[in-house]
């Protein structure tokens, strides 16, 4: 990412040229995938499990199935995006706020008979509120000590999920008998329903985290990312913006956590652990963080591909792992890298001092 | 206080456990800054390792118990300073300019890469270092009886640790390491060969990880292929509790650690051992994020 995209106008107007011609290579890429096109595959998309499901393909439960395990971990991705990729903070305990998410679902549900909906801000703002509370305290530390200090806490949860804490957590075995949730009368149980919840809930999460990217907050995260001092140093709150991120990130995990809980019916500790965690975290790396598309691409490649595979399921981790070595020394900045931000800048612009600050 | 003393011993043993393997962590952490995912397989690598000289071989039944120990540490400390460092060549050297991130990915990678291959290659399953592999003799000090064995692998993670203080103090190797710790671009313009440094640090924190990973075996009989992550991960919170980047900082940082979770199991719950462990590194984070015995600059590893 050149500095010219992420400094903002002001230093964009003082280089001048260079910026006229990165403004002009951000509209040139733009193009690269013409818009009715992308409305094309992205209708063919939404409409295909519907055929299938009127031609009543056997295979098609099967695969729907696969493509809502890709969803879910899409929302999951995103979110953990907004922490790992616009913020820059290594965050390798969100599966977390996923688990509290999906505990706080189906607790509510199983024990107090919340009908599943009703639940979903309750999930999110538990997951938020968690986040904040234990973020508060270690959101200045540096990269590393972040990173093993989330690895912590996902490991605190685990532990306490597995030792039934509040005898509310059903321990090592979970919570079975999460019920099906109802929009507007409606059941929801196979999974070609599940796919338009899923993915219409991957929709929105594009559309809200699209739009707090091209917001001033989502501009001042990535100064943050790309030089904490220098956003300090003009003024940027560095911390309560980083904090922000992640209550935001950990909110839309519980969110995640609640479709989760409605779908599988039946929860346990083992679904929230660190190794989730690390996938979660390869998703938005190996797909290009900081990019919505390499992201969603990372949810494929990481949990739909390797069904394709089935019949080397033994080597399936092995050769991930060989893959995230290779990945990160011939393109370490994922396969679908944000592309640099493009600026409309205001007609005095290229006169010095003529642009705006950030 | 016989209970006492007990989980006392207990956690010393586990501490100078996680300390061994916690060097590894604060070696390569202090010359490269990098987090090494890959150190908690490379452990669990010399614990399979001495299991086929041991149990598979036999070779204790073929050359007598002394001599067939003294050969397993060798040939494990060996071959798994051989893995690291294969590992650093592979993983780590061709990120060494790159991003961060980069580099804690590609070590992510490694260490499920591993974990895949140890797993492939022993099986799933828990596998047994035999109960009558060493004799079980006790020896008593003050009235007290302790086992023998684990008042041996606390002298020898000391000794060991007190070795590699000296090598990295007193000798012209140990200088270049330090030096290279401090600032690589210095170092090299004082004709320090950087990559041989890493090098060295990456072969002598694998080692030594691999010796931990038989003691394990030798002292729980129990081995697994996935026992590294939990071990790795408490060794590093170790690490970062003593201080990460300094040899005395590990080993205060492991035994500390291994008695919180030996007397926070027998007086506090068992069964919320392991989160014990992790909210003591939050709190010294929150409180200290340099840990215990911070490092200074002009002494950093």
């Amino acid at each position: 990412m050149s500095g010219v995209a992420t400094g903002g106008d002001g230093l964009g107007a003082r280089l001048g040229p260079l910026a006229r011609l990165s403004g002009l290579l951000g509209r040139v890429r733009g193009l690269g995938v013409p818009l009715p096109v992308r409305i094309g595959s992205l209708v063919l998309f939404f409409a295909l499990p519907l055929v299938f499901q009127l031609l009543g393909l056997a295979s098609a439960r099967y695969w729907l199935d696969v493509l809502n395990v890709v969803g879910i971990y899409a929302i999951l991705a995103l979110s953990l995006n907004v922490i790992l990729g616009y913020a820059g903070m290594f965050n390798m305990g969100h599966a977390a706020f996923f688990g509290i998410g999906a505990y706080t679902t189906a607790i509510l549900n199983t024990i107090y008979g919340w009908p599943i909906f009703l639940t979903l801000p309750v999930a999110g703002a538990a997951a938020g509120l968690f986040a904040y509370v234990v973020a508060r305290p270690i959101i200045h530390l540096r990269g590393d000590y972040l990173l093993i200090v989330t690895i912590g806490i996902v490991e605190i949860i685990r532990i306490a999920l597995t030792n039934n804490v509040f005898g509310l957590t059903g321990g090592s075995n979970g919570i079975m008998g999460i019920s099906r949730p109802y929009l507007f009368g409606f059941r929801i149980s196979q999974p070609f329903h599940f796919f338009y919840l899923i993915w219409a809930a991957v929709a929105i999460t594009v559309v809200v985290f699209r739009s707090l990217e091209e917001s001033r907050y989502g501009r001042a995260l990535k100064f943050i990312k790309e030089d904490t001092v220098a956003a300090e140093g003009i003024g940027v709150d560095t911390n309560g913006l980083r904090l922000m991120a992640f209550v935001v990130g950990a909110t839309f995990a519980g969110f995640a956590g609640t479709i989760y809980s409605a779908r599988m019916g039946t929860i346990s500790p083992e679904s929230f652990n660190f190794a989730e965690s690390v996938t979660l975290f390869t998703i938005v790396i190996l797909g290009g963080s900081g990019s919505q598309r390499g992201v969603i691409l990372g949810a494929f490649l990481v949990a739909g591909l390797p069904e394709l595979f089935r019949g080397l399921d033994k080597y399936r981790l092995l050769m991930f792992g060989a893959a995230l070595v290779l990945m990160m020394i011939f393109r370490p900045q994922g396969l679908l890298p944000p592309k640099p931000a493009s600026y409309r800048l205001p007609p005095p612009w290229d006169k010095p001092g003529g642009g705006e600050g950030v | 206080m016989e209970f006492f003393l007990q989980q006392f011993t207990n956690g010393l043993t586990v501490g100078a456990i996680y300390a061994l393997i916690a060097l590894g962590y604060t070696m390569v952490y202090g010359v490269m800054k990098l987090i090494n995912f890959a150190h908690g397989e490379l452990f669990t690598l010399g614990a399979f390792i001495g299991y086929a000289l041991l149990v598979t071989f036999g070779i204790t039944g073929r050359v007598g118990l002394g001599l067939g120990l003294a050969i397993s540490v060798v040939l494990v400390a060996g071959l798994v300073g051989v893995a690291g460092h294969v590992l650093e060549r592979v993983a780590y050297r061709p990120l060494r300019h790159s991003d961060r991130l980069a580099a804690v990915v590609s070590a992510l990678g490694a260490s499920i890469f591993l974990q895949n291959a140890i797993m492939l290659s022993w099986g799933a399953n828990y596998r047994s270092y035999s109960a009558d592999l060493l004799p079980s003799v006790s020896v008593s000090i003050f009235g007290q009886s302790f086992p023998l064995l684990k008042i041996l692998i606390f002298l020898t993670a000391v000794v060991v640790m007190l070795a590699l203080w000296l090598f990295v103090h007193r000798t012209r190797i140990g200088m270049a390491i330090r030096a290279a710790a401090i600032d690589q671009g210095a170092a090299k313009l004082m004709g320090i060969d950087v990559s041989s440094v890493i090098a060295v640090v990456f072969v002598i924190g694998p080692a030594l990880g691999g010796i931990a990973g038989l003691i394990v075996g030798l002292c729980y009989g129990q081995i697994n292929f996935g026992m590294g992550q939990l071990y790795g991960l408490k060794a590093f919170t170790a690490a970062i509790i003593g201080g990460i980047g300094n040899i005395q900082g590990a080993m205060v940082g492991g035994l500390l650690l291994g008695l919180v979770e030996a007397l926070g199991a027998a007086y506090i719950s068992v069964a919320w051992k392991d989160a014990l462990t992790f909210v003591v590194l939050i709190m010294i984070l929150v409180v200290r994020p340099t840990g215990l015995l911070p490092e200074r600059v002009a002494e950093k590893l």
